[in-house]
């Protein structure tokens, strides 16, 4: 395979200078500029890998059940902007507030960048670029390259206006909450956080709404020896938008990366997550739990995560649950790849459709590639409808049909929402759950 | 021969096991037959698909199918998606077609086929002369037989040497004969089912078969016939830089049954060899077919020199309703293994099952694994899957389940379980999960693992050496799918499982 992202400078060519690719690339970039300002370096590197690599096509293996043409689209349609109809998720959890509309900064609606342990600044700052997050800025999206092409996450690392610079040195008091607004409807937000886990330092990040008519994120967590990242994003979409989401994450020794999303409906949405286990005794866990209804607008959401193991006696979990109906179409592909010498890996995988009627549909690929003998990995999938003995004794025991589907869909998400670490959390994502399916109340 | 591999030995193996099996050469079948042959030119064009098609005296349609798959595989590339490493293939570089001197006059009986042919079954424990199977009684064909019998139809590089009890199986309306034969003898069955479930254009390797393929078996078991014994196919390699095309045609028509075995040998060699074959299965209403396979063509030596480059394309049609197939394979040779067997479940209610153990040590790949496309009501798959590793192998399942939204109530259990042995070696799982109604369930569950510590030291406490151990434990790994295995192939398949992987490091 080709050698994707070659980082040499003098081989970087500037974007107005260079000749332009042809087709989709070319169409696509004529919408942009590289921003100015920091990182400048790393923006020009990654604009010359995404010009390697070009942009997906149908054909491409690792689209092979979603189809890469609504992110290749030059610009995304307008959308409505809905009414906010429900109070906030994390409302009144002791948190701080930071907003992004349409992908920027919104310093006005947001809290102060204090927090005791922890130093944030944005993207967008005149001066980011110096520091710690210069070394950091794109470095683990361009090492996730490799070995398979993610074009849009290089995209993004060349053209993302805003984000957050997170570095924290200690446990602060309380977590971060990333709060999504839209702004105009014809938005194409792209935004790009970079985070540093100091040695031993925790931090929780909450994540909830919606930036864009059509949004394109990168995050790239460094966890540093004995740190802890925990991140819990929750994303519904009443409209028919478009999304693509990419975590980079690299774990030392005795590290601990916990991440787990919630959606809701949306029209395409894809999610990438690429960990990279690097040190001794490390902990790395991806969860995802969705609802998709393609009543209103077609549904197809697609996770799509590649762990590595590339040190001994870590552990790795991907528990993927998808409750589907109104022909939508789910889509799960996770490989858990063990380096030779990852000894003692303990790697485990489920990924799980709920159908809820005939039209909606489930495609996984889950693989394993293992270089090392003293290892344990298993994964599971498995694909099939509400159990109607679970709902008969339900029903015999005086529970309304449409309540005992609730139930089921609740437990049948269970394991999924089990890996959210904070308990209070966690409740309220299965209050709001519980709201969410009763009001649209499955047949 | 002996260098010294370096491999990092666990604890409690000793130096002396692992040598002895580096020194092993535990391949059996690696010698040849010194015998005059007729070659083909070597290299591939129009003329050589002309030369195969009129050695095999075939009408002119047979031909024009042939060249149409030669036009067609000359616009197609080699496919890559296989986690196989090998060098490029030059197609011009084999003979594609070999056949024994004394082979020029078709026997009339197995009793003027060449003995040296014969001798060569022999040592290869196949009985080609019926009257061995029959306990020494001569002419003895119409008495009853005793204990089981299996009809063989022996393919010697290019051409088939003969097959036995063709009178007995046809008194049962049971056609078994070379494919080549069957063109000339039955072409409404040929015309009828060649191609239909694996086309001409069906992939590369397959459509390079259907233009070159030489000889292979060819079966009918008519309506309502159980077929009186187990029809076996025996493929022997032989001639250097000799690529094996053969094609297998087996129709199971309304309320039949058949059993099928294969086995396959090639003599050792430093030089790739290569092997591109195709199974085509149609099985109609309520029929059933057993298809088993012990594979093992000559792995390459220790180094990874020479071996048999193995790209097989085998499908089964269930085109009616409950009707009913089970592959079974058991793969232990060659150095490169590209295999798929399929099951098209498109009448109602039909099954497909895939056992499989590929077994993969020193420098062979495998690239393995089944399709089960549900396309009719109530239809069911099982897929058991057993992949063991050693030494600097890579093995991969790779494998399909398809659930089409006509399927309903279809059901899919698949199982696929790899065992390491040794820290240099690969395993890997690519299974590909479609489901399109809500009706079906479809399970999947893989693990991977070492041979447990524990099950091991349970054997050696009880007096077992290592080597039994590790053979013990490993059989009982493959245990579900060696069950599956009509009974004589089950003895092989075990034996051949402790040899393939003797001793190599616990």
């Amino acid at each position: 395979m080709a050698d994707l992202a070659v980082r040499t400078k003098d081989q970087t060519p500037s974007i107005e200078g260079a000749p332009k690719p042809a087709g989709a690339l070319d169409a696509r970039l004529a919408a942009l500029n590289l921003p100015q300002g920091g990182f400048a370096a790393a923006r020009q590197d990654a604009a010359a890998r995404l010009r390697e690599m070009g942009l997906p096509g149908p054909r491409d293996e690792y689209w092979r059940y979603t189809d890469p043409r609504r992110f290749n689209a030059p610009a995304p349609a307008a959308l409505p902007i809905p009414q906010a109809d429900e109070t906030p998720l994390f409302d009144g959890l002791d948190k701080l507030t930071l907003v992004f509309v349409d992908g920027a900064f919104d310093k006005a609606a947001s809290d102060d960048l204090a927090l005791q342990g922890v130093e944030i600044a944005t993207l967008a700052q005149a001066d980011a670029g110096k520091g710690w997050a210069g070394d950091l800025y794109g470095v683990l999206e361009a090492r996730g390259q490799k070995p398979v092409k993610r074009p849009f996450a290089a995209l993004n690392t060349a053209y993302a206006r805003d984000g957050l610079l997170i570095r924290v040195t200690a446990t602060p008091a309380k977590p971060i909450h990333v709060v999504h607004r839209r702004g105009t409807t014809d938005a194409d937000a792209m935004w790009h956080h970079v985070i540093r886990i100091e040695r031993g330092a925790e931090l929780t990040l909450l994540e909830t709404g919606m930036s864009g008519a059509r949004s394109n994120s990168v995050i790239e967590v460094d966890v540093a020896e004995g740190g802890t990242f925990h991140h819990v994003a929750s994303k519904r979409a009443a409209d028919p938008r478009v999304g693509i989401g990419h975590i980079f994450a690299r774990v030392a020794a005795q590290a601990q990366f916990k991440s787990f999303a919630l959606s809701v409906n949306g029209t395409t949405m894809r999610n990438e997550t690429v960990i990279d286990i690097a040190g001794d005794d490390a902990v790395a866990h991806v969860a995802a739990a969705v609802l998709g209804d393609g009543e209103r607008a077609p549904f197809h959401h697609d996770d799509t995560v590649f762990i590595t193991h590339g040190a001994e006696r870590c552990e790795s979990r991907q528990v993927f649950k998808k409750v589907l109906k109104n022909g939508a179409t789910g889509v799960f592909q996770g490989k858990i790849l063990v380096r030779p010498g990852a000894q003692k890996t303990d790697g485990y995988q489920i990924s799980q459709a709920l159908l809820l009627d005939e039209r909606s549909q489930f495609l996984a690929k889950p693989e394993l590639e293992i270089y090392a003998d003293d290892v344990k990995c298993s994964h599971g999938s498995t694909t099939g409808a509400i159990d109607d003995e679970a709902l008969f004794y339900l029903r015999s025991r005086g529970v309304p049909r449409e309540r005992a589907i609730v139930f089921l869909v609740l437990s049948f998400l269970a394991d999924a929402l089990a890996e959210v670490e904070d308990d209070g959390i966690r409740d309220r994502i299965y209050e709001r759950l519980d709201v969410w399916l009763t009001l649209n109340a499955v047949q | 021969m002996t260098a010294t591999i370096d491999l990092d030995v666990r604890e409690g193996v000793d130096r002396e096991t692992v040598e002895t099996v580096q020194n092993m050469g535990s391949y059996k079948y690696g010698w040849d037959t010194e015998i005059e042959m007729d070659y083909a030119p070597k290299g591939l064009n129009e003329d050589i698909v002309r030369l195969i098609s009129q050695k095999n005296e075939e009408p002119q349609w047979m031909l024009e199918w042939r060249l149409e798959a030669f036009r067609r595989w000359q616009t197609m590339t080699e496919p890559k998606w296989a986690m196989l490493n090998y060098p490029v293939i030059d197609y011009q570089d084999q003979y594609y077609y070999a056949r024994p001197k004394s082979m020029e006059v078709k026997p009339k009986s197995l009793d003027e086929v060449d003995p040296k042919l014969l001798a060569t079954y022999e040592k290869l424990g196949i009985p080609l002369k019926e009257q061995m199977i029959l306990a020494g009684v001569e002419g003895a064909e119409d008495a009853p037989a005793e204990g089981r019998r299996v009809a063989v139809d022996a393919v010697f590089d290019s051409v088939s040497v003969g097959t036995t009890f063709k009178d007995e199986l046809a008194k049962a309306g049971v056609i078994f004969c070379s494919i080549s034969e069957a063109i000339r003898e039955h072409p409404e069955l040929v015309k009828k089912y060649l191609g239909s479930v694996v086309p001409q254009s069906d992939n590369f390797f397959a459509t390079l078969n259907s233009a070159v393929f030489s000889d292979g078996s060819f079966v009918y078991v008519p309506k309502g016939v159980t077929c009186p014994m187990e029809l076996s196919t025996y493929f022997r390699i032989n001639a250097e830089n000799t690529g094996q095309f053969e094609r297998t045609l087996i129709i199971a028509d309304q309320g039949s049954y058949v059993s099928y075995l294969e086995g396959c040998t090639a003599p050792k060699r430093d030089t790739n060899q290569l092997h591109a074959a195709v199974v085509e299965i149609v099985i109609l209403q309520d029929a059933e077919v057993k298809y088993s396979t012990v594979q093992n063509w000559f792995p390459g030596d220790e180094e990874g020199r020479g071996g048999i480059y193995n790209f097989v394309t085998k499908r089964a049609d269930c085109r009616e309703a409950r009707a009913k197939v089970m592959w079974t394979q058991v793969e232990t040779g060659s150095a490169i293994t590209w295999k798929y067997p399929s099951c098209i479940l498109r009448g109602d209610e039909s099954q497909g099952e895939f056992y499989s153990i590929a077994i993969a040590n020193n420098m062979q790949q495998a690239d393995t694994g089944t399709k089960m496309i549900h396309l009719g009501r109530n239809t069911r798959s099982r897929i058991v899957s057993k992949g063991i590793s050693a030494g600097r192998a890579q093995n991969t399942y790779r494998g399909l389940v398809s659930m089409h939204p006509r399927a309903a109530n279809s059901r899919n259990y698949t199982q696929c379980d790899s065992l390491l042995i040794g820290d240099k070696c690969g395993a890997h799982t690519v299974p590909y999960i479609e489901v399109k109604n809500t009706s079906s369930r479809v399970e999947h569950e893989a693990t991977t693992s070492k041979v447990d510590d524990d099950q091991l030291f349970y054997c050696r406490s009880r007096g077992m050496d290592e080597e039994e151990a590790v053979a013990l434990v490993v059989n009982g790994f493959c245990r579900e799918v060696l069950q599956a295995l009509p009974m004589e192939f089950a003895m092989e398949a075990q034996s051949l499982v402790a040899i393939s992987l003797e001793g190599s490091v616990g």
